[in-house]
């Protein structure tokens, strides 16, 4: 830009501070363009009652022994699973196997509640929603690409990389479950 | 106009790319070397500014229809949600809102530009009329636009303004009926709408594409008239008009500012945040301001007829006017008799405005009363009357009849000569435009 | 000429043209009225807003929904409970606690049956009647009108809502009212067929449903303001100016940095422009 006006600013003119001058403008623009940019990106953000939607309370006392629920939360499905004794005797052993994803299964639920797993309950291959008591080792199995979890939710065999992700929640009491 | 093209590609890539499509060399061309009048005054930036407002109100308009729900139960509250709710959702639709007059404000001065230099003439009749196809789908757009927040003012705007089309023999009503897609105007109704409210952006960003092309045909008209006769009379168009326009696009930003931050309902009203209700309407149904003129014509009739045709008339009066005018001189800088016809119909196009946002048996001034209480003087609807016949008469009398009886001031020989002149006409004056 | 003159005068034009929106309705005139939030350097005054917000509780919210308010707005940046400690307001314990001490309708996920549970900052102000007809039924057929955007919603805004609250007096002698109504001379309304007074003499005014909602001392306030009508009057319509636009305040603070922005930004452009056209004569 400097060279198209410098042919026509008459003699004698610094030319420092034309250019300083045509710099400024221009940076000013492009900080106007950039200002502006960012409100309408960030409007795709999760909206303020979207937010508000995060936490879910949830009665424990409707699932049975062995058998799990599925739940909606944030419109994500999220496992809550009520595991037997076996199952945990069978996820413990399993601590020091071969995984891909190391984890402790005592680190996989809240500590003197073995029987509760609360799981998010989408895939960590490509986020299908694997299917209940599936799989060689009878967690869970993902019908998309064939990605097998064991009963702590582990990544034992398959294309997914991690095991299923932990929800953010607490105990209110021995029936009722906090998460979010 | 421009000749042959100066671009000259400087690297491998852009040769390649220009032997391929040489998008850049028309971008060089058309904005950059471009031979610009270099008279051009501040009435000549509204194009760009104009410009910029379709690209603010195509890109705010995409982001609300991410929030936005067409439907009679939620089209109110998604509203409501994006000035609540979403991330700069009030931002966004104050500035959507407030773009559509901020765009018909500009889209006005653009035009009596236009009427005042006599850039309909020939040989820019087409570009004249590519200007009033982008006009009237402006309109469209922008009466659409108001009826999906699906307020009172929106739901009895769309009644009134669907029940026009009524109005036509025969086929009005079966055209009415089409239109609402029932038996009054409804959900499908509104979801049409906010279908052809999305799709009228993009046909007159392409009327507009047309638009500039025809423009760079026939080359700008400019204050005096006189097409460029050497490279005297011209600056190429950047740097010399990109700093221009942008120094007013910044202005025209100043005062779009103040209506979305301050005053982001002024130009609204109240009704319209009461969510629709087909059984009751509001004691005063008015047009968006930027429709006033033409509702007072409308009602200026008191046949339903007669004012739907002589509303569509006065739109339809500008797409002939380059033949309307017989005068050889363009500018009315040089033609003083047809200068004060020229204020006189501005004035009266804002008198128009007027009526149309006030009740019809108004009193405009009143000397007295009769016998029986009513009150002598002048109404709005007797104003709006005058009003309309002096804006058609200003088409249809004063345009072809003055050309052939004024004479006009001596028209110099160049754009450079008429720029001497100008400025010893106002000399002493700071000289900025 | 097409001078500057003329553009101004367009602008001009362009800002008169605005004036029918604020045109008063055929009401009385207005009472004088303003809020700390006025004009653009208006500043949010949370203790009024919190007074407001007791008033509507108490009074107001007995036949008026806010369907589009939820217990987390309170204590949203700009709201009447905002607590820098708690960014989310979700999170806010005075906000929770409010919300607590509802009863908001739910469906039980085992029984399908409707059961009530305590609200949460994420629920909506419930509506005080289960739907429009219930509502219309409980007001002599008037449907009290939600509240959320009403100070936007009517000409006159704030003040006229105001005017309206404190503006109820004596039944002028010759007007008589309908069973169930009454007279508020800020209430649009054409009152000529009840009028058996002068012709030329029809008070201004309508009819409305509504009795006189506020009396003095119907709320007290916790901060020690004395309860006047007045008082209740004026912080319900901060509350309800606040309700109508939450996000106010972020508008008027970003609209400061842009027109800064913007006119710093015309300097520049013009400085430049002028070194462009330097020596062009135009």
């Amino acid at each position: 830009m400097a060279d198209t006006v410098g042919e026509i600013t008459p003699a004698g003119e610094d030319p420092s501070r034309r250019d300083f001058i045509h710099v400024a403008t221009m940076a000013a623009a492009v900080g106007a363009v950039g200002s502006v940019v960012w409100p309408l990106v960030n409007q795709m953000n999760p909206s303020g009652d979207m937010l508000a939607m995060a936490s879910l309370e949830f009665d424990l006392s409707k699932v049975a022994d062995g058998s799990e629920v599925t739940i909606k939360w944030r419109g994500k499905p999220v496992f809550v699973r009520k595991r037997t004794p076996a199952e945990i005797a069978q996820a413990k052993a399993d601590d020091n196997a071969d995984l891909k994803d190391p984890a402790k299964d005592a680190d996989r639920h809240k500590p003197g509640k073995a029987e509760w797993l609360i799981l998010i309950g989408s895939c960590t291959h490509l986020g299908c929603v694997p299917t209940f008591g599936g799989g060689d080792w009878g967690g869970w199995f993902c019908p998309c690409h064939g990605s097998h979890y064991d009963t702590a939710g582990r990544i034992r065999k398959g294309p997914a990389p991690t095991n299923l992700a932990l929800p953010e929640y607490a105990f209110l009491s021995d029936t009722k479950v906090k998460i979010g | 106009m421009s000749g042959h093209s100066t671009y000259e590609p400087k690297t491998g890539f852009t040769r390649w790319l220009d032997s391929r499509l040489p998008i850049i060399r028309l971008g060089y061309d058309s904005f950059v070397d471009y031979p610009t009048p270099k008279n051009l005054n501040y009435w000549y930036t509204f194009g760009g500014i104009l410009s910029l407002c379709l690209m603010t109100q195509i890109i705010t308009g995409i982001i609300l229809a991410m929030h936005y729900v067409p439907h009679v139960d939620h089209a109110f509250n998604s509203v409501e949600h994006i000035m609540r709710d979403v991330n700069h959702g009030w931002l966004i639709r104050y500035v959507h809102a407030n773009g559509a007059s901020m765009f018909l404000f500009a889209v006005y001065m653009h035009m009596f530009r236009g009427l005042y230099y006599g850039s309909y003439k020939a040989p820019r009749e087409v570009l004249w009329i590519l200007g009033c196809v982008i006009y009237l789908l402006m309109m469209a757009t922008a009466f659409m636009g108001y009826v999906l927040p699906w307020g009172q003012m929106s739901f009895h705007g769309a009644v009134v303004i669907t029940n026009l089309l009524g109005a036509f023999p025969v086929v009005g009503e079966s055209i009415t009926t089409w239109l609402w897609g029932g038996f009054a105007v409804d959900n499908p109704t509104l979801n049409r709408f906010f279908s052809l409210h999305f799709l009228m952006p993009f046909m007159i960003a392409g009327v507009v594409i047309l638009h500039v092309w025809a423009l760079h045909v026939t080359g700008q008209n400019n204050p005096s008239g006189i097409d460029p006769k050497s490279k005297e009379d011209t600056v190429p168009f950047t740097p010399y008009a990109t700093v221009k326009d942008g120094f007013a696009m910044v202005l025209f930003l100043i005062l779009f500012s103040v209506f979305v931050f301050f005053q982001p309902n002024a130009l609204g009203h109240a009704d319209n945040y009461i969510p629709a209700n087909p059984l009751v309407t509001p004691a005063h149904i008015v047009p968006e301001w930027y429709f006033l003129p033409f509702y007072a014509i409308l009602r200026a009739v008191p046949d339903k007829l007669g004012g739907a045709l002589l509303m569509f008339g006065a739109i339809g009066v500008l797409f002939v006017l380059p033949w309307l005018d017989t005068s050889k001189v363009k500018s009315l800088r040089y033609r003083p008799t047809a200068r004060v016809f020229f204020f006189l119909f501005v004035l009266t196009c804002l008198i128009l405005g007027w009526c149309g946002g006030e009740l019809p048996d108004k009193m405009v001034f009143q000397v007295g009363a009769t016998a029986a209480g009513d009150p002598i003087g002048l109404n709005f609807v007797w104003l709006s009357r005058i009003a309309s016949a002096y804006y058609f008469a200003y088409f249809l009398i004063v345009m072809p009849v003055l050309g052939l009886v004024e004479t006009p001031d001596a028209v110099p020989d160049s754009i450079t000569a008429s720029i001497l002149d100008h400025s010893a006409e106002k000399k002493g004056l700071a000289h900025a435009g | 000429m097409l001078g500057k003159g003329f553009a101004v005068s367009a602008v001009v034009a362009l800002l008169v043209s605005t004036a029918p929106a604020f045109a008063a309705s055929s009401g009385g005139e207005l009472k004088p009225f303003s809020l700390s939030t006025d004009g653009p350097f208006g500043r949010f005054d949370a203790a009024q807003v919190q007074r407001g917000y007791k008033v509507y509780r108490e009074v107001c919210s007995a036949c008026h929904s806010m369907n589009l308010l939820s217990f987390r707005n309170l204590g949203q940046p700009d709201g009447p409970f905002f607590d820098a400690k708690y960014k989310n307001p979700n999170d806010n314990a005075f906000v929770k606690a409010i919300a607590k001490d509802y009863n908001i309708n739910d469906i039980d996920t085992e029984t399908g049956d409707v059961v009530q549970r305590p609200g949460t900052p994420a629920d909506r102000f419930p509506n005080p009647y289960p739907n429009e007809y219930a509502a219309r039924a409980g007001n002599g057929g008037a449907l009290p009108p939600d509240l959320s955007v009403i100070t936007k919603a009517r000409e006159g805004g704030p003040a006229y809502i105001y005017s309206l609250l404190t503006g109820y007096h004596d039944v002028p002698r010759g007007l008589e009212v309908p069973a169930g109504k009454y007279y508020n001379p800020y209430m649009p309304g054409d009152l000529s067929s009840f009028w058996s007074g002068d012709k030329d003499k029809v008070p201004a005014g309508g009819f409305i449903a509504m009795a006189p909602p506020l009396v003095a001392d119907k709320v007290s306030f916790d901060d020690g303001t004395k309860s006047t009508l007045e008082q209740q009057a004026s912080d319900v319509v901060a509350f309800l100016d606040w309700a109508a636009e939450p996000k106010a305040g972020e508008r008027k603070r970003t609209g400061f940095a842009v027109l800064i922005y913007l006119a710093l930004f015309a300097g520049l452009l013009y400085a430049s422009y002028r070194r462009v056209w330097k020596g062009v004569k135009h």
